[in-house]
């Protein structure tokens, strides 16, 4: 059973973001890269999966700039993961593209069982890779997974939807699956693990490879700006139920939102 | 000329709000506007879209469209897309939007920009910006020329106006694809309770550590049901078990920005004002003079939760009965 995995390697939560004097993009120095928090989900999945079945091979994928994401995929291997790889870009690519790279990789590789991503990077937060590459494949798709089972071909799975429901559904055959948090409690790379992981195959490639370059992008972002600087708050004191009337008061007569 | 095409998502047999700002913004442009909606309700539509000035509207109310199945859906809004010959397409960013106009994207070769917070539609490029890192910072967003270009905007970022044109809506039924469907939809699980989600809510009541279990979250609710709003809470609290985790505000949650979001005994980590902080008010309640969350507050009041909020309850029902 071929599983991929694909993930992306994100500025650490504690990040504080500073921007390039010229606002073009920010400023990346001094930044700590850790695994999208999402896709240790997926990751962990994959793993899940594999183990239920009792074989396959778990294969972790990932676009970006070969320097860093190394790392990412390194620590993948580490959870259990059985080989790698990269599409080395040092421009960032829109959704659109990196779906498509991840598509044409995973598909000169050999068909896909399944197929685990985060439900969104935390950086950019678009949650349009998965659908798009499903989209690219061919292949069905679920989102925002919370559960999910594999039996016989066929994948039960239970996803978020608007307004805290849950929706329960079944997809036969192979899938691209977004993970949600609850999905599962990704495991910690053991020492054996890491030690391994520096022997599994990392296979590299460039965008060239795929037939595509980065001038495809349709997607550019300029003028990246800070949220602007908020007023000092207004601290209201007094005994709790003057507090609460002044409180209400100024919510409805100078912040005008009730 | 532009021509503006609207996906209206439905709630029960209404057009949500989220796409009525929608309709408002693209019938103030002037251009001409094509709507498209699916699942039932959505062919009874055509007097309210004519006040909007509405040319064409494509629909199927099936009772089989009831709930989202990317397998259906996606190849409908592409048909819709390309039969409209619409060159901006504008949806909300919901959940279920930001996951069919991804597949519909990719299908059509085109960009798909989601999460605006600004929108021009009198502006070639559009005037886009769009939060990133949760709302960390944001960026202008600009888009390759192409054939059509799709937009999906945040939630409450634009009003809703009512008009009353008479404009005479060519109605359009398409059919349902006939596919050999892998996915299967076997039931949905209502939440607990009615509300918004949070990412559409306008107004948020969120709880932290500082509500000391989930059996206080009740006190959070009776403040949310009388103000109209949505639950949220802190990853903490989500990690301890005491709410489920489709209400985590932050960045690893749900980046949300609603006109108004009361943070009771939260702390304000880094990753929660992240998610929270382009709200357009924030109300902090907190016991520690200290905490962060008064940094990012627009009010704020040091003090016992359990004190001030059903208090402030108790206010609020008195002022807006
Ligand atoms: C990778 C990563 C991702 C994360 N993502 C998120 C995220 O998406 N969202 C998120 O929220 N967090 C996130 N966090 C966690 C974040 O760092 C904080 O741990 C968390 O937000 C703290 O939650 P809290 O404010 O509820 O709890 P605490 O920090 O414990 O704060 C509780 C607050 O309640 C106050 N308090 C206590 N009792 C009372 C009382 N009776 N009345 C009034 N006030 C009281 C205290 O003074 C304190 O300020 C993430 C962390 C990591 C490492």
């Amino acid at each position: 059973m071929r599983i991929f995995v694909c993930i992306k390697q994100v500025p650490d939560t504690e990040t504080k973001i500073k921007l390039k004097a010229d606002q073009s993009s920010i400023e990346e120095s001094g930044i700590k890269w850790i695994v999208n928090p999402y896709d240790e989900f997926a990751i962990e999945e994959a793993l899940k999966l594999k183990e239920a079945v009792g074989q396959g091979q778990v294969t972790l994928v990932s676009v970006g700039p070969k320097a860093r994401v190394v790392d990412a995929l390194r620590t993948g291997l580490a959870m259990g993961a059985d080989d790698a790889l990269i599409v080395d870009t040092s421009t960032p690519l829109d959704n659109l593209l990196t779906a498509q790279s991840l598509a044409a990789v995973i598909k000169s590789e050999g068909p896909p069982a399944m197929i685990f991503l985060g439900r969104q990077s935390i950086d950019m937060g678009v949650s349009a890779t998965g659908p798009m590459l499903a989209e690219v494949l061919g292949l069905p798709h679920a989102s925002l997974v919370s559960k999910f089972s594999h039996e016989e071909g066929v994948s039960r799975i239970e996803r978020e939807v608007e307004g805290g429901s849950k929706e329960v559904l079944e997809i036969t055959g192979p899938a691209v699956i977004t993970a949600n948090k609850g999905l599962n409690t990704p495991r910690y790379a053991s020492l054996p693990g890491i030690m391994k992981a520096k022997k599994k195959p990392l296979k590299e490639m460039s965008l060239a490879d795929l037939g595509f370059n980065s001038e495809q992008n349709k997607v550019h972002l300029t003028n990246f700006k800070m949220p602007p600087e908020k007023p000092p708050v207004k601290m209201i004191s007094g005994e709790a139920n003057q507090q609460a009337q002044e409180l209400v008061k100024a919510l409805r007569e100078e912040a005008k939102v009730l | 000329m532009n021509k503006i095409f609207v996906f209206c998502e439905m709630s029960g047999d209404r057009i949500k709000k989220s796409s009525l700002e929608l309709l408002t913004a693209a019938r103030k442009s002037g251009h001409p506007i094509v709507t498209g909606a699916l699942g039932p309700g959505s062919e009874n539509l055509k007097e309210f879209l004519q006040n909007y000035g509405v040319t064409t509207h494509y629909f199927n109310g099936s009772a089989e469209l009831k709930h989202y199945n990317p397998e259906l859906y996606s190849p409908m809004v592409v048909e819709m897309l390309k039969s409209s010959e619409a060159s901006i397409v504008l949806a909300s960013s919901s959940l279920m939007n930001r996951d069919l106009f991804a597949r519909v994207a990719a299908k059509l070769d085109l960009a798909c920009i989601n999460d605006c917070t600004e929108l021009n539609l009198q502006e070639d490029d559009l005037g886009l910006r769009r939060p990133l890192y949760s709302g960390k910072c944001s960026a202008q967003v600009r888009i390759k020329e192409d054939s059509q270009r799709i937009i999906l905007m945040r939630p409450n970022q634009l009003p809703v106006e009512n008009f009353s044109d008479s404009a005479s809506v060519e109605l359009k039924e398409l059919a349902i694809p006939s596919v050999d469907l892998k996915t299967v939809i076997k039931e949905v699980v209502k939440g607990t309770s009615e509300r918004l989600d949070l990412t559409e809510a306008n107004i948020i009541v969120s709880g932290g550590r500082g509500m000391g279990g989930p059996e206080n979250f009740k006190i959070l609710e009776d403040l949310a049901d009388t103000l109209g709003a949505t639950v949220g809470a802190s990853r903490a609290v989500v990690d301890a078990g005491w709410v489920p985790h489709n209400m985590q505000v932050g960045q690893t949650g749900k980046t949300v920005a609603p006109s108004l979001y009361i943070a009771c005994g939260v702390s304000g980590a880094i990753q929660h004002l992240a998610g929270m902080s382009s709200s357009k008010v924030i109300v902090a309640i907190n016991k520690d003079p200290e905490a962060p969350i008064f940094q990012k507050a627009t009010y704020g009041i040091v003090g016992d939760v359990f004190e001030i909020v059903p208090k402030l309850t108790e206010e609020f029902k008195k002022v807006l009965s």
